[in-house]
């Protein structure tokens, strides 16, 4: 079955600037603000954002890109062997308001373990979370969007895809529905 | 998901390529992670290891005692010299004792060839072997290849040096294993005394010139002469060894090119090598201190995933 497209490239798009304005209005200069792509998917999220907030004229920002695979609390319970990803935090978070950014909020358990392992880099003065889709009613635990693309509704057992272009004006977030 | 390919650590000869590729990728991100201000990560909190050390150890066993500590592993420590050993326990009872206190893991170094392969075939856990005699020390040639791989990435075509007593260290070979497995040249150099016979065998060169070796090679691991596993004289005196074998500042300037030079510790300066070597820019020993931590946080972790929690 083909996947069907759940928000097209003209809607992301908007949905992007939006997040953006929304981003720039709560954190002025950026100066004591640290923007986190989360592993794999949410660091394609980061790049398209620092474009466009590159555009706007923020200059100097402060990212980093954070895997959260040893803070996973799934390690141990099936059969796979969790494989981490490159984690780059050139940067203290101690002080700091850290944005965190993942591309899809499903169950909150990705972020629970982000949340814990940020503190190994400081003690941030805030952590918000940036997403660009919500799944609703799939919530494991109690753990909610401050910067939000869009909410959808999935069954269990579908994936929600985001396709990462290059450009901000390019990316598709596809549902593929499960078959079995 | 990449997984190991084996259940125990108990050589390097029972891993396969892609093994040593996925543990030098997951301690890559360990090294990240000891790096970090808080060193510490929570995926083996429900975990208890065993440092079952049956032989004298500073670096590996403290480098094991703290990757289990950094992965937040419960951890037990057992030294052979204040045992019931003494008292005439086998090995085998010994370590079931051990083991009905639900450990779940067991880092064995023992003095006999073998121990680890024999215990993994006798008791019902995870075994890593953390030296068995002079058979094999798996993550000493891991992080070897994996300080060797900071230098140089790809280890394909480069050429590595052993130098020193082949005969008595399994660092030796499991190095020749790993190295060999990683597309390296690899070549000994020892005096005829103290390297094996048909050494050749594993795919390896073998010579006696020490400036010949030093000349050929990209990088050469300097090993220890291990007197302690020595019954016989095996060269009339330390002073003609280190004269043969010894690496000084004056032969590293004779060279055409510059060699990166490991050693696995601990060093007897002044005889396989001086301190003049030991302290220069051409050594990475404290790199490979560092990396062993991250080697075998990365061991371990691997390892301990494929210890399922049992669902009730």
């Amino acid at each position: 079955m083909t996947p069907k497209i759940l928000l097209s490239e003209k809607k992301v798009n908007i949905m992007l600037n939006r997040l953006c304005c929304q981003l720039i209005e709560r954190h002025g200069d950026f100066k004591n603000t640290v923007l986190v792509g989360l592993q794999p998917r949410g660091v394609n999220l980061l790049d398209q954002l620092i474009i466009l907030l590159k555009n706007s004229g923020i200059q100097n920002l402060h990212t980093g890109k954070l895997d959260t695979t040893f803070f996973r609390d799934d390690f141990r319970r099936n059969e796979r062997t969790l494989n981490a990803k490159p984690t780059e935090m050139e940067v203290s978070v101690e002080s700091k308001d850290v944005v965190l950014i993942d591309d899809v909020l499903y169950t909150g358990r990705s972020i629970r373990s982000a949340l814990t392992a940020i503190d190994s880099y400081g003690r941030p003065n805030s952590i918000e979370l940036l997403v660009l889709v919500d799944r609703r009613f799939s919530r494991h635990l109690p753990i909610q969007p401050d910067y939000l693309g869009a909410q959808i509704d999935a069954l269990q057992g579908d994936k929600v895809k985001v396709v990462w272009s290059n450009s901000p004006s390019e990316n598709i977030v596809y549902l593929e529905k499960n078959n079995e | 998901m990449k997984t190991l390919s084996v259940s125990n650590l108990l050589g390097i000869k029972y891993l396969n390529e892609e093994d040593l590729h996925l543990i030098f990728e997951t301690a890559i991100h360990f090294k990240e992670v000891i790096n970090r201000p808080i060193k510490k990560v929570p995926s083996l909190r429900d975990i208890t290891i065993a440092n079952l050390f049956f032989e004298n150890s500073t670096r590996t066993k403290l480098s094991f005692e703290l990757a289990e500590k950094r992965l937040s592993a419960d951890t037990l420590n057992f030294s052979a010299n204040q045992s019931s050993l003494t008292k005439g326990e086998t090995l085998v009872d010994t370590v079931n004792n051990i083991l009905a206190m639900k450990i779940d893991m067991v880092v064995l170094r023992h003095p006999n060839p073998g121990a680890a392969h024999f215990l993994s075939k006798q008791v019902n856990s995870c075994i890593i072997n953390a030296g068995d005699g002079t058979h094999e020390h798996p993550t000493q040639a891991l992080l070897d290849a994996f300080s060797l791989r900071e230098k140089f990435g790809d280890l394909s075509g480069k050429r590595i040096a052993i130098v020193g007593d082949i005969l008595h260290s399994r660092v030796a070979l499991s190095n020749i294993y790993a190295l060999k497995m990683l597309g390296a040249e690899v070549r000994l150099c020892a005096p005829k005394s103290l390297l094996p016979k048909h050494i050749e065998a594993l795919g390896v060169s073998v010579s006696s010139d020490l400036m010949q070796v030093l000349n050929w090679c990209d990088a050469a691991n300097i090993l220890r002469v291990q007197n302690e596993r020595m019954e016989l004289s095996y060269f009339p005196t330390t002073r003609e060894y280190s004269q043969a074998f010894g690496l000084t500042l004056e032969r590293l300037n004779q060279l055409r090119k510059e060699i990166v030079i490991l050693h696995p510790g601990p060093i007897n300066r002044g005889v396989e090598i001086t301190s003049e070597v030991a302290d220069s820019s051409h050594a990475i020993i404290l790199d490979q201190v560092e990396n062993g931590v991250a080697v075998r946080m990365a061991v371990i972790y691997l390892l301990a995933s494929k210890l399922n929690i049992p669902i009730t």
